[in-house]
């Protein structure tokens, strides 16, 4: 009753929690400007079923692929095991799932789940030594230091002791589940009695003999483990959303807000349109229009921060767990340049959380002097992007850096006039002669005659 | 250009009450380049060959925008849309065969927005057309048994997803197709997109192109086939970076099909 009400209240708390930060992180993305995704479903189900839940673009790296693959399928399948858990939790029963699917079909799922923890155990073990022994490239990186590198550590510890907390459970459960009922009755540890599995699970039965055979503390190893293990499971739950692991939840949404256009295709600014139609269109009456909104801010043209992106260029932002394919993949970055496309997504979620978290406590109008160019990611960066879209193909979740580099160079060539020499020649040469070198139009057919 | 093929202009066209099957936006490398030019007048060669009756802009041509606009300067960009759009839609154009893959992609997918519909086409997806229907034969005997690697354009490949047409095409020469280890949707840039051939490189510690021209060495081939003309301007500078032009030669798709087929 005691371990009931107690198990409830962490219960609680722990969604409480959960849900805040989710408010945060999606008003944190509203932020951004509007953007009509709307439509196109099928196609967007069908992106979603490929690239999310298929893992489809992740296995075009064999080993990381597969080993992610393991614990995806691990993650979710085992979590079955926890709604058990927390029905047990809640109303005190013991592995309440066995009574309703009966023995066999209940033994045939614990050791599933035992196979899968194994193989989550093993897969976070190669990427503990890729990312700390065999020190991959893609692991490292300016942006790569401190937080994000302890981050991806504390993620495959958690996990190893989660499964590893699985493992031991099941074996001393397994032991107790063992015993006969009379037993088991004399000693005080009735609900382990009434199952019977014929034989031991799977993994945890074959170290479960290294485990004392005194019941009592059996039980205690197995309630032990159960409360780690269930804890364990509402901290990290609470701990995903602050970190790059929060991808787990939103690369379905974001996969599902994929762009459906050629990636070639690049958008047009409206606001840009209306001005070339007033400026070049003859029939175009500028006193047509309704009178602009007073209070409207005016609208940039690019972007300078993360509240001129829309909001689908944010939630890619906390889409994004830093795996650096698009960097190992990008020319700038390869040639040693500045660029590196996953810096710019950790920079504009790391502006849109500074950003958010200062409008819920000073207010929505607070402005705090900072902008995402300039401040977090430099002029020298974004020039160096050959928009080959290289960064987009290579994401697994359909993350678009390219979309932020493009508004963030808007900004600078419209708004601040800050592109390099070279290339105000070449806007000069478009302008002038209809070609980006000092060539007269006139002279566009000498070709023909050579 | 030599020889008797008559270039038209959809001025002339238009002045003789007739409409070409395909306008030919050359683009501004295919019209100054020296070396792009080639390209261009090989890929007039190919389509006088195949029959098909086709027009320039010549002189009301005019930047599509596209190095502005992956630059930022979308006033720039939408300005030279807009003008490139009235000439265009003034002469009824309904079909665009081009050479280049940056002004393939920006009217295919940009223009439409802003009033220009067409139905645009890369040269290769053209010659392959051309080919399939029977109205350009080649024979591969003066390449065979060469080794031909083709560098994806980016803004042709993953831009557009257009792998195939380019490799269709070469196919028919008979030569040796070797694929770079990085292709397809992997493969690297020449560096040029995205306005940087108009500006110096970034500080780093190589070209793009380098890196690129390393991907084909490595494979030793006797022609690093393109089908863009920046991406044929990088791959040939990087050849020459490594003293490799008396052996390998870079050349766009359409000059391979042209010198196949003797033209």
């Amino acid at each position: 009753m005691v371990s009931s009400i107690i198990f409830v209240i962490l219960l609680g708390v722990t969604i409480f929690f959960f849900t805040k930060r989710i408010r945060e992180i999606s008003s944190n993305i509203n932020l951004g400007l509007d953007l009509d995704l709307s439509g196109n479903s099928a196609e967007r189900w069908k992106t979603m079923a490929r690239v999310a839940l298929g893992q489809g673009k992740l296995v075009t790296r064999p080993v990381a692929g597969i080993m992610h693959v393991f614990i995806y399928l691990g993650f979710i399948i085992i979590n079955i095991e926890v709604l058990e858990i927390v029905i047990d939790g809640v109303f005190g029963t013991h592995r309440v799932l066995y009574g309703l699917i009966g023995p066999a079909a209940y033994g045939f799922f614990i050791n599933t789940f035992e196979i899968l923890a194994v193989l989550v155990l093993v897969a976070c073990v190669v990427f503990l030594l890729r990312r700390n022994v065999i020190n991959l490239k893609r692991f490292r990186g300016k942006e790569m230091v401190k937080w994000p590198t302890s981050d991806a550590n504390i993620i495959l510890v958690v996990e190893i002791l989660l499964m590893g907390a699985f493992l031991t459970m099941n074996a001393s459960d397994g032991l107790l589940m063992a015993m006969d009922a009379e037993s088991l009755a004399s000693l005080g540890l009735d609900k382990y009695s009434g199952f019977d599995f014929g034989e031991p699970f799977l993994v945890s039965g074959m170290f479960a003999g290294a485990l004392s055979a005194d019941p009592a503390t059996l039980m205690f190893t197995e309630r032990a483990m159960w409360w780690f293990h269930i804890i364990g499971i509402f901290a990290f739950l609470n701990y995903v959303p602050y970190s790059k692991h929060f991808h787990i939840i939103i690369s379905f949404p974001n996969t599902y807000y994929s762009r459906l256009q050629p990636s070639g295709e690049f958008n047009n600014l409206e606001s840009v349109k209306k001005e070339v139609e007033l400026m070049m269109d003859p029939e175009a009456d500028p006193y047509a229009a309704p009178a602009p909104d007073e209070n409207a801010a005016p609208q940039r043209f690019g972007a300078k921060d993360v509240t001129d992106l829309n909001w689908k260029q944010l939630m890619d932002a906390y889409s994004c767990t830093e795996c650096g394919r698009c960097t190992s993949e990008c020319p700038a970055n390869q040639t040693g340049k500045l660029l590196s496309p996953r810096k710019i997504m950790m920079d504009t979620r790391d502006r849109l959380e500074e950003v958010g978290s200062a409008k819920r406590k000073h207010g929505q109008d607070h402005e705090d002097g900072k902008s995402l160019v300039g401040d977090y990611i430099s002029k020298e960066e974004l020039w160096a992007c050959t928009t080959c879209n290289a960064c987009v193909q290579a994401c697994p979740v359909n993350i678009n850096p390219l979309s932020i580099i493009v508004d963030l160079r808007r900004f600078l060539v419209m708004e601040e006039s800050a592109a390099p020499q070279e290339l105000n020649m070449m806007f000069t040469n478009v302008e002038n002669n209809g070609a980006p070198w000092q060539f007269a139009q006139a002279d566009r057919l000498n070709w023909k005659d050579e | 250009m030599a020889e008797n093929i008559q270039i038209k202009t959809m001025a002339e066209m238009a002045a003789a009450g007739e409409a070409p099957e395909v306008l030919f936006w050359v683009g501004c490398m295919g019209s100054f380049d020296d070396r792009a030019k080639k390209i261009t007048k090989a890929f007039a060669k190919l389509l006088n060959q195949a029959g098909v009756s086709f027009a320039v802009l010549g002189t009301e041509e005019s930047c599509t925008g596209d190095p502005a606009k992956r630059a930022g300067n979308e006033f720039l960009y939408q300005m030279q849309a807009f003008t490139n759009i009235q000439v265009l839609n003034a002469y009824e154009v309904k079909r665009i065969v081009t050479a280049c893959p940056h002004c393939f992609n920006i009217i295919k997918n940009e223009y439409p927005e802003l009033g220009g519909n067409y139905e645009v086409i890369h040269h290769t997806q053209f010659l392959q057309k051309l080919m399939d229907e029977g109205r350009l034969k080649v024979e591969g005997g003066a390449f065979k048994g060469k080794r031909i690697t083709f560098h994806d354009p980016c803004y042709l490949g993953r831009a557009n997803g257009e792998y195939e047409a380019p490799r269709q095409v070469l196919q028919k020469l008979d030569a040796e197709l070797s694929e770079m280890k990085r292709c397809k949707e992997r493969g690297l840039c020449c560096g040029a997109g995205g306005a940087q051939m108009f500006k110096e490189a970034e500080k780093g510690n190589k070209e793009v192109n380098i890196e690129r021209t390393e991907d084909a060495l490595e494979i030793k081939p006797d022609i690093i086939a393109a089908g863009c003309p920046f991406c044929n301007t990088m791959m040939t500078d990087g050849v020459k970076h490594f003293n490799k032009e008396e052996e390998i030669e870079v050349k766009d798709i359409a000059e391979l099909i042209a010198e196949a087929a003797d033209l």
